[in-house]
């Protein structure tokens, strides 16, 4: 990343060209959905909203990398973890609420703790009943295991690759444990068969629109929190260390505080992502924990342009967009596509699509 | 500089004209869709690509016969990527976008609890062609592979019976068909007299390959005197290196034989079988059975597949059974529609491969005859013991006291899926 | 053949009710060409009992699944291997019969009883075998079937062994009849003859005699006797410990060894060039193929398989690994993170690859005979033979890398430009072929993994993700950029990782192990043995 100015004016007409765009999909795709009648040729399916919904909740993924790898200089390969985290917090909240429609009817466990023979609900899902306590423990678990995490990490001076593979080893780590029917997580099955949410029917296509327009908002106020904080003089010093972290440290910044604040900040992102995520898929399960997922959506920043924040957004949209498109149309060749194009951006796009655009205008 | 903006925004533009273009519903043609919702990349695609070509052989040949109620089908290929979330958003790809008229798909229980809610709420038809851990019964899967009353529990019995093994090791990767499958077994085998010390419960991560202590373990327990059985609930993956462990540690089928439920032809064909010679395994059907039917699809996968040495397996037969039923039940119902389809499909009849005829029963599931096989050095079962006539799936076992209470019943009289006896209420429904 | 003469009067003089040995003998093999199992068991007795001398081949024939019916006479006959067309002889007389194909044959199957019943029966045939091995091995398969039969045949045939093992293994047997005599005196010495014996049985038994009645009372009357037994079970429990010991370093080492032989590829092409190739694992799945499709093409020679995949696949996936460094990597030198992406784009495109070529199943690769069964330290104490030739192989491997990184010139290059580029080409060194050896270096020693791996577990589109994240662990748990690290690094967390199963079962012993790594590199963030260097600041 070459130095210059932080904001220049391409990304400033970006910041407001993706701003805008996100509004108008977080506006427009629920109205489509919402009000125009079925076989309008304007309409837009519950499939596509769920779709859209789901990549908006990765293009925030995406952005907390970036956020971190972008602008900070940290490659997480465990970030797929926090989003998880986020996610579970979330599906435990969903679980409570089914009550005794479960298919044993007990109104205290969930079903596969029914059949797993457990006698009450293990002291950590208490709580989880509660909307407010759960919200909480989406930005609470993620945020306080990244800055113990990264306190440790960081204040040892744990860098570059060994910090990259350490972070595998978390995520590796928690997928394992996640796996296991003992932890009182539902095991390879995970967390499924969701009821409702705050007492709206999930599957109602109105809730369906209303977890989109938060998605998008989520997006967008993530969005503008990040391009704060990169603006700001915080992220100046962020930028310095990324660049030239001992001489950053020598000037006299602790850089190990901004460090952590700026992993745990996206770390918390990344689990309000993984909270949005759930009930649009309606599923949370160990494999999110996987450590290729986690270097997956490094990539797709990488696709998009790391270091632009617009750029994650447009990476994780292209490659999720190709992934549906490909997995449907050639099922049998769409590895090949992923793996050439991954290939041909680090090759040709060193700085992802964004890069791309960016080069356009200045010549 | 205008014209880059342009490119820009054009760029953007252009992605989202392609999601809307790409996720518009296509127009109904004059053909039957039907989905076929296989991986055929990631970690499960080794078992699913090939239920994936049985479908596509399957569907050619109803097209041959001269297709369904005049209209020729049609395959909707789609690869979930082993991915389960994925499965879900394939799941609604094809009820709603391609409009298909049933799904053949899934393999791993994860997969079907996953495009579960997705079936029910857009009122599919999905059909679940693999042995599975039973305490399910939805108004829209029928289960077409065994339930553990048709599988497990025979396998104990023969084991019991025809082998009088006394002590027990109950060894499973650590996930849900296993778990279920091996309390039920417990239970069976604690209300058949066998004590707790005699029973040795073991769990192992998905994909583990370094078996040797878990064996040496297997070992020393087999060495007290009492005829020892593994009763294996392993996936896929896991089985080559614990098999080859077995054989390298020198345990042999005649000293501790293990009967497995997730080994079929299919898996042998990848594993050097001659360690294995006389390990058992439990399924409905297998390539060896002695019937005209088998031969001629044994003779017709064959061909259609252009490869002399591939082999056919339990959950292909459970295609073929599936498919079978849907056809029969469409052309009785005399449309496609799902709720009509519902109601034919309970009490059809379709043959099976080895020779009977099975039936779509109220709880969906169906009846199947059950094969116990030695492996045999050419990667074929020989079998040993089979049940007398056919077994009806149970949905709901009745060695578990939380499902022992609860009925399944599609047809007018009950439907529900999951009817409480005690309490007789009907719980946990996800459809109106 | 002497021996079986030597015993046949005795097997004739146990046998005298029977009149005609040949008739039984044809008797029995009518009886195997029943489809019930429970006829060609009774028919297995027959056979054995028959006292005829072509009773030994025919068992061991069925056993083998050599037995075959030929469908024109319905005749039993043997076939002397399982290839296509193949020799046949006459069970009952031995006559060749000239050679026939296996689609006019019909095989006689059986089952794992049956299995057992042959295994006694062959193995009371055998006591008179020339081999002490056999005869050992017939001894030990005795005592599953003990009978009053049996016990005689072992005291006669122990007055005129010679050879030591097989004297004491059969007096131990002998002796474990003699746990259910009379008198006290005699329960005592049989005690004491199978003492320091490590056969599974000797345990067993000797516990039933320190067992309680429901009342309370000893099952064994004598209390001398219950002291004895309790002394030998004390001695057995202790060895046993011991034995244990041994065999879960052995565990811990030959995983501990796969560990290295996975990782060492890696920090070959990681530590010493500073790519994080996340090819490395499909770069060992190609190994692994490579056996495969050697086995393929030597169908007849699978005991050469081996020595001919080794070399073969450090060429093919040393060639692979030339390619994506010239193709790929070579753009992204000082970008390692870059690398990262690209290569896990290539890894994907390598698993389809290989999916589309050879299918997504997973391919059978034989063990050679030489590399299965056990190599048997002692009674209570078997080592597998392939675990052994792999750690074999892994020092093997490992030495020749560190010789030819240490004692070449080419390694004397390798090292100049991993320690300082610039002026490794100011001295003339040409860096560019020089990074594409030792890429093709580091992918080849991942090619010998995938052989090794070949032998254990599957050969699939998949194996290569399933090492890859543990590769990764090792190299950067020894510190990136150095061999011994690798070492240390891989055999530690092989031993770690298997001392913890007993205690905390496999899963939680991994997450342990994990968990350790991460501390551990808080503690010390440059790994083991930290290295300077290029590679240290990457």
């Amino acid at each position: 990343m070459s130095a210059g100015p932080l904001s220049s004016r391409f990304d400033r007409r970006a910041d407001v060209l993706v701003g805008g765009l996100i509004v108008l999909v977080g506006v427009l795709v629920p109205l489509l959905n919402l009000l125009t009648p079925v076989d309008s040729p304007l309409h837009l399916s519950t499939y596509t909203v769920t779709l859209v919904g789901k990549y908006l909740c990765y293009a925030l993924l995406a952005l907390a990398v970036d956020l971190v790898w972008g602008y900070c200089g940290i490659l997480s390969l465990g970030h797929g973890a926090f989003f998880a985290l986020g996610g579970y917090a979330m599906g435990m909240y969903l679980m409570r609420q089914i009550g005794d429609r479960g298919v044993y009817g007990n109104a205290d466990l969930p079903d596969f703790m029914v059949f797993l023979n457990w006698d009450s609900l293990p002291w950590y899902w208490h709580g989880f009943e509660h909307f407010p306590f759960a919200m909480a423990m989406v930005l609470l678990v993620p945020g306080l295991l990244a800055f113990v995490f990264g306190w440790f990490a960081f204040r040892s001076r744990v860098t570059g690759v060994y910090l990259s593979i350490i972070t595998q080893a978390l995520t590796y780590a928690l997928l394992l444990a996640f796996f296991r029917n003992e932890m009182g997580f539902g095991g390879n099955n995970g967390l499924t068969d969701f009821k409702d949410l705050l007492g709206f029917d999930l599957k109602a296509d109105s809730t369906r629109c209303a977890l989109f327009a938060a998605s998008a908002l989520a997006l967008l106020g993530g969005y503008a929190l990040c391009r704060t904080i990169v603006n700001s003089k915080l992220g100046r010093v962020v930028v310095a260390i990324r660049d030239a972290e001992d001489r950053a440290r020598f000037i006299g910044y602790r850089v190990e505080h901004f460090k952590v604040w700026i992993f745990t900040l996206s770390a918390v992102l990344a689990g309000i992502a993984g909270a949005l995520y759930v009930p649009q898929v309606g599923i949370i399960n160990p494999g999110e924990f996987s450590p290729l997922n986690s270097i997956e959506l490094v990539i797709w920043v990488a696709v998009g342009g790391r270091g632009t924040l617009y750029g994650a957004i447009i990476g994780a949209l292209t490659v999720n967009f190709a992934k549906t498109l490909f997995t449907g149309a050639l099922p049998e060749l769409w590895l090949f596509v992923l793996g050439a194009m991954f290939v041909l951006v680090t090759l040709l796009l060193p700085r992802g699509i964004a890069g791309l655009l960016k080069r356009g205008e200045a010549a | 500089m205008k014209h880059t903006l342009l490119n820009a925004r054009s760029l953007c533009a252009g992605l989202v004209a392609a999601l809307v273009v790409s996720v518009t519903p296509v127009r109904a043609e004059d053909t039957i869709k039907v989905g076929v919702l296989h991986s055929l990349s990631g970690t499960m695609a080794i078992s699913e690509t090939t239920l994936k070509d049985t479908m596509l052989m399957l569907i050619d040949e109803q097209n041959k016969k001269g297709g369904l109620l005049g209209k020729k089908l049609e395959a909707v290929v789609v690869d979930p990527a082993s991915n389960w979330p994925l499965f879900a958003e394939k799941a609604r790809e094809l009820l709603e976008k391609d409009k298909v008229a049933a799904v053949f798909g899934c393999w791993t229980s994860v997969s079907r609890k996953s495009v579960l809610p997705v079936f029910e709420e857009l009122n599919g038809l999905l059909f679940y062609p693999v042995q599975y851990e039973g305490e399910e019964s939805s108004k829209n899967v029928f289960y077409t592979g065994a339930a553990p009353n048709q599988q497990a529990i025979p396998a104990v019995d023969y084991l019991m019976n025809d082998l009088e093994v006394k002590r027990w090791v109950l060894a499973g990767t650590d996930y849900v068909y296993p778990r279920t499958t091996n309390k039920i077994l417990e239970a069976y085998l604690k209300a058949k007299g066998v004590a707790a010390e005699d029973i040795m419960i073991n769990y192992t991560p998905f994909g583990h390959a370094d078996w040797q202590s878990i064996v040496a373990d297997i070992k020393k327990f087999g060495s007290a005197g009492k005829k020892t059985a593994v009763v294996s609930t392993i996936n896929g993956d896991a089985n080559v290196p614990f098999y080859k462990e077995l054989g390298n540690q020198g345990v042999s089928a005649a000293d501790i034989p293990v009967v497995a439920f997730s080994v079929g032809e299919e898996e042998l064909s990848g594993i050097d079988t001659k360690p294995l010679v006389g390990h058992l395994a439990a399924w409905n059907y297998f390539m060896s059975v002695d019937a005209p039917v088998n031969a001629e699809f044994i003779k017709s996968w064959k061909t259609f597949i252009k490869n002399d040495k591939r082999v056919t397996n339990d959950p292909m037969e459970a295609h073929y059974i599936g498919f079978n039923m849907w056809v029969k039940a469409v052309e009785a119902a005399g449309s496609t529609d799902s709720t009509a389809v519902q109601k034919a499909i309970i009490g059809v009849e379709a043959p099976n491969l080895s020779g009977g005829t099975s039936k779509m029963l109220a709880n969906h599931h169906i009846t199947k005859p059950v094969l116990i096989g030695e492996i045999q050095e050419d990667g074929q079962f020989e079998t040993v013991w089979q049940t007398e006539g056919l077994v009806p799936g149970d949905a709901w076992s009745d060695f578990l006291p939380d499902s022992k209470i609860i009925e399944a019943d599609w047809t007018d009289k009950l439907n529900c899926g999951n009817y409480n006896t005690v309490t007789k209420k009907c719980s946990g429904q996800n459809y109106e | 053949m002497m021996r079986l003469r030597r015993i046949l009067p005795l097997l004739c003089m146990l046998l005298a009710m029977i009149a005609d040995a040949a008739a039984d003998l044809a008797e029995g093999l009518d009886k195997l060409k029943s489809s019930n199992f429970k006829h060609k068991a009774e028919a297995v007795t027959l056979v054995a009992d028959s006292g005829d001398a072509r009773g030994a081949q025919i068992l061991q024939a069925l056993l083998d699944g050599r037995l075959y019916i030929r469908r024109a006479d319905q005749l039993v006959v043997i076939v002397a291997d399982n290839a296509a067309t193949t020799e046949l002889l006459d069970a009952a007389t031995g006559a060749a019969l000239g050679t026939a194909a296996k689609s006019d044959l019909k095989k006689i199957a059986i089952n794992n009883q049956m299995r057992l019943g042959l295994r006694a029966s062959l193995a009371r045939l055998s006591l008179g075998d020339p081999d002490p091995d056999a005869r050992l091995a017939a001894v030990h398969a005795l005592i599953a079937a003990p009978s009053e039969q049996t016990q005689v045949m072992l005291r006669d045939a122990q007055k005129t062994e010679t050879d030591e093992r097989v004297k004491r293994a059969m007096a131990v047997v002998a002796a474990l009849a003699d746990f259910d005599d009379e008198s006290p005196a005699a329960r005592l010495a049989a005690v004491e003859t199978v003492r320091g014996s490590m056969l599974g049985e000797v345990r067993n038994r000797l516990a039933t005699l320190v067992e309680e009645n429901a009342d309370g009372s000893p099952v064994e009357p004598d209390a001398a006797v219950r002291a004895a037994a309790g002394a030998a079970i004390r001695d057995i429990d202790a060895a046993r410990a011991r034995y244990e010991f041994i065999e879960t370093l052995f565990f811990g080492l030959s995983l501990g060894f796969v560990l290295v032989l996975a990782a060492t590829g890696l920090a070959i092409t990681f530590g010493v060039m500073g790519v994080i190739n996340m090819a490395h694992g499909e770069l060992m799945m190609l190994g692994a193929y490579t056996v495969y499709v050697v086995q393929q093409l030597m169908p007849n020679h699978l005991e050469w398989s081996i020595a001919v995949a080794i070399p073969l696949a450090f060429i093919v996936a040393g060639l692979v690994g030339i390619l994506i460094e010239r193709g790929v990597v070579r753009f992204l030198y000082g970008r390692p993170l870059e690398t990262l992406l690209a290569t896990f784009g290539i890894s994907l495109f390598l698993q389809q690859t290989v999916r589309s070529i050879f299918s997504p199943l997973n391919r059978a690769v034989a063990t050679p005979e030489w590399m299965s069964g056990q190599v048997v330290i002692s009674d209570a104490l078997a080592l597998t033979a392939n675990r052994l030739y792999i750690i074999v192989f892994s020092v093997l491997v490992f030495a020749a890398l560190l010789a030819l990184l240490r004692f070449t010139p080419l390694g004397l290059q390798v090292r100049a430009v991993a320690q300082n580029r610039a002026m490794a080409r100011a001295m003339g060194v040409r860096a560019g072929w020089i990074d594409a050896m030792t890429f093709g270096l580091g992918s080849g020693v991942a090619g010998l993994a995938g052989v090794a791996l070949s032998q254990l577990t599957n050969v699939g589109p998949n194996l290569g993700q399933a090492y890859i994240i543990d590769s990764f662990m090792v190299v950067v748990f020894g510190g990136v950029g150095n061999l011994w690290g690798t070492l240390v690094a891989g055999l530690g967390l092989g031993i770690a990782n298997k001392f913890l199963e007993p205690y905390s079962g496999a899963v939680l012993a991994k997450i342990l192990v994990l968990v350790f790594i991460i501390l551990f590199i808080q503690k010390r963030p440059r790994g083991l043995f930290p290295q300077r260097g290029r590679s240290a600041e990457a």
